[in-house]
């Protein structure tokens, strides 16, 4: 968009399944947030605005998981509107932890938390927006961080790639000089599967990577599960894998396995 | 407007989806001839089972995942979920630890009271749509709004690696705790923060509030010593006092066909009402006399600001002063603990605590087996419980305004909504307004 006859974009951020965290991340960017209101229109943005629109949206921002019946007709048509479609967060990439439910018996879980289930409406698997529509751009986290948020309506907004780092959280661990939870502490650490944009921050708080953000490329996932399994205990791999992103591809098959130790209602049907 | 007739003799209003809060929900109003108003709050936010992703994991794991439950109150899921495993564990937290969680639960306050103040609710009583339309008119408003509530969030992030589902806390403490000197960084914006929240108190208490009269409920924890926040006994404006852990003797759960959120009644029967209007009134002498002294210079009385809906407000920017004032004194004395979390030992039975998150009195109920594992979980949020008292005070609402045109109504009837800040990701998700109406007008 040149200068002069530049057009303002129009921005929509929508949920689906979530809990909000990650449109927040957006109203949380206190030092920024005025001037994003005046290089985009918020069209749409029901948590910070009572203006509404159905569209069209040349860049849509949605949060969560497609969870009900509901949910997987409106993604469809929310699609349809969108010139540019970017999922935000681990609910809209990879399910986020509503999806642990997808390995248990969906009724049975209904059932234990609601006493009338039958009035409640709700798909067997909570899924990312990928495996109902096709998506332009993703911003892993649980939640997002703002810097990469800033980075991707800066880039979209001069129309260039955004640029996202894809190296493992190990690595920015690495180069911020801490000492390594895993190997001196004994801590199990998703650090070298994860990828990172969190700043690397749970070795920095004394504790072990739960892979918020994913799994990296080319992630050696069974290398390190394995690991943890013989040199730790199996039970690490029981709590780390089916976590806010166990339902990402690469991270499946050893949620699977743990969760097929420790969830009862896994094997019914 | 969506104007059906259901029932002879009644009207149906309903408003879509209502915005400016945290989560999706609608409001359906039906009228009877006689004017009469039923009001059904519908909350259709997508049902994400936490109650159940809990069960099989250990206490740490469960202060991450019910994190999640809310992207604006992370720290009181957590908060109410570790005083109950410290209390069923019997884990006495060092002094300074105590101060730090207190501190933690300050910034999450200022967070979202400034949020709710300045970005959802201010533009309702100014008439904009938005903070961001509100802004053209009224920059420096908006701007102070948004430092304040960086300043909350920055007081999460350094005790908890970020403001958005924080790290750190553990079972007997924190994973990491400060180093001395580290929380210096606050003191300037804190002293800064004081005269913002003093201003605030004194903007909000001079807002055009629409009449309104009700008589309610209160309920929040009361401390002998402390403005209420994670200890203290369930108290109530008419003499419920019971252990924080006790929440069942008292109140219940029930599911409506309307709503995705279980609601929570007292055994009579009678709605009440949470958050920082019952905080306030009922737990008013605890308050940091830097807040006191500027509700005193408002000339509002504590029953001024309970019997009116739109003077929560009001409440909400008093307790932004306190959480900012408290948090200016804990900085000022604070000394590390002897080490960032205590050693425990599971023990099989239950856990059950409550705390106040910024909507008000956040419930957790947890069976826990020998090996730590949690068994069955019950989690109670505070908008769950003021549903049947926003239900209430719509109804007697409504006649006052369902004569207006309909985008005006829905307005004013949003605007009530919000007074109560509710948090329907929190209580599960979804709001739209709607009314039926009597038939002889339609």
């Amino acid at each position: 968009m040149g200068a002069g006859a530049a057009r303002v974009p129009r921005v929509g951020v929508v949920k689906l399944a979530s809990c909000d965290g990650c449109q927040l991340t957006l109203l949380d960017l206190e030092d920024e947030l005025l001037s994003i209101g005046e290089r985009f229109d918020l069209v749409e943005f029901p948590e910070a605005t009572s203006r509404r629109s159905e569209g069209p949206f040349d860049i849509l921002l949605v949060e969560g998981s497609v969870s009900t019946p509901e949910q997987a007709e409106q993604i469809v048509a929310l699609r349809a509107q969108a010139k540019l479609l970017v999922t935000i967060g681990a609910c809209a990439t990879a399910g986020g932890i509503q999806a642990m439910r997808n390995w248990g018996h969906e009724p049975t879980w209904r059932a234990s938390v609601y006493p009338n289930p039958e009035m409640i409406e709700s798909l067997a698997q909570a899924t990312p927006v990928a495996d109902h529509v096709t998506v332009d751009a993703e911003l892993r986290g649980c939640p997002i961080d703002g810097r990469q948020l800033v980075e991707l309506l800066t880039a979209l907004r001069v129309g260039r790639r955004p640029q996202l780092p894809d190296e493992a959280v190990c690595l920015e661990c690495k180069r911020l000089g801490r000492v390594c939870v895993l190997v001196a502490g004994g801590t199990a650490c998703l650090g070298p599967l994860t990828q990172t944009g969190c700043g690397a921050l749970c070795p920095g708080y004394a504790r072990g990577c739960y892979a918020c953000f994913g799994p990296r490329e080319r992630a050696n996932v069974a290398g390190l599960s394995g690991w943890l399994e013989r040199e730790r205990d199996a039970e690490a791999v029981d709590r780390l894998f089916p976590g806010f992103t166990g339902w990402a591809p690469p991270f499946r098959e050893p949620a699977s396995r743990a969760m097929a130790r420790t969830d009862d209602s896994a094997g019914e049907s | 407007m969506h104007t059906t007739t259901a029932v002879p003799g009644e009207h149906q209003f309903d408003v879509g989806q209502l915005t400016r809060v945290e989560g999706e929900g609608s409001l359906h109003l039906r009228v009877a001839a006689d004017g009469s108003v039923d009001a059904q709050l519908r909350i259709f936010e997508a049902p994400r089972y936490f109650e159940r992703l809990v069960v099989g994991r250990h206490p740490d794991e469960v202060l991450d995942i019910v994190a999640r439950i809310c992207g604006i109150c992370p720290v009181a899921y957590q908060m109410s979920g570790v005083h109950a495993f410290e209390d069923l564990f019997s884990v006495q937290v060092d002094p300074a630890t105590r101060l730090l969680r207190r501190l933690f639960y300050c910034g999450e306050w200022i967070e979202s009271h400034a949020l709710h103040i300045y970005l959802l609710h201010a533009p309702d009583f100014l008439g904009y749509a938005s903070a961001l339309e509100m802004a053209a008119d009224h920059r420096q408003l908006v701007e102070q709004g948004l430092a304040l509530k960086k300043l909350g969030n920055r007081i999460v992030a350094i005790l908890g690696g970020r403001a958005i589902h924080p790290v750190s806390v553990r079972v007997g403490g924190f994973s990491r705790a400060p180093r001395a000197g580290e929380l210096d960084e606050l003191r300037g914006p804190l002293a800064e923060a004081i005269t913002m929240a003093e201003a605030t108190v004194a903007l909000t208490a001079g807002l055009d509030t629409p009449p309104s009269e009700r008589d309610v409920r209160l309920v929040s924890l009361r401390h002998p010593a402390e403005y209420p926040m994670s200890d203290g006994r369930i108290v109530s404006s008419d003499g419920i006092d019971i252990a924080p852990g006790a929440w069942n003797s008292i109140f219940h759960e029930e599911q409506v066909p309307w709503s995705h959120a279980l609601q929570a009644r007292a055994a009579d029967g009678v709605p009440y009402l949470l958050g920082p209007t019952a905080r306030l009134v009922l737990g008013a002498e605890q308050l940091h006399p830097t807040a006191a002294a500027a509700l005193r210079a408002t000339g509002l009385e504590l029953p001024d600001i309970a019997r009116n809906v739109f003077r929560s407000i009001v409440a909400r920017s008093v307790e932004l002063l306190h959480a900012i004032a408290e948090a200016a004194d804990i900085v000022e004395r604070y000394r590390p603990p002897e080490r960032p979390a205590e050693p425990w030992q599971p023990r099989a039975g239950v856990a059950a605590w409550a705390t106040e998150a910024p909507r008000g009195l956040l419930f957790h109920r947890y069976e826990v087996d020998e090996g730590g594992h949690v068994t069955a979980a019950q989690i109670v949020p505070p908008t769950s419980q003021n549903q049947a008292a926003i239900e209430h005070d719509l109804a007697l609402f409504a006649p006052a305004v369902l004569e207006l045109p309909h985008d005006e109504a829905t307005r004013r009837l949003e605007q009530l909504i919000r007074s109560y800040d509710p948090c329907i990701s929190c209580a599960t998700h979804f709001l739209q307004l709607s009314v039926e109406r009597a038939a002889e007008t339609a």
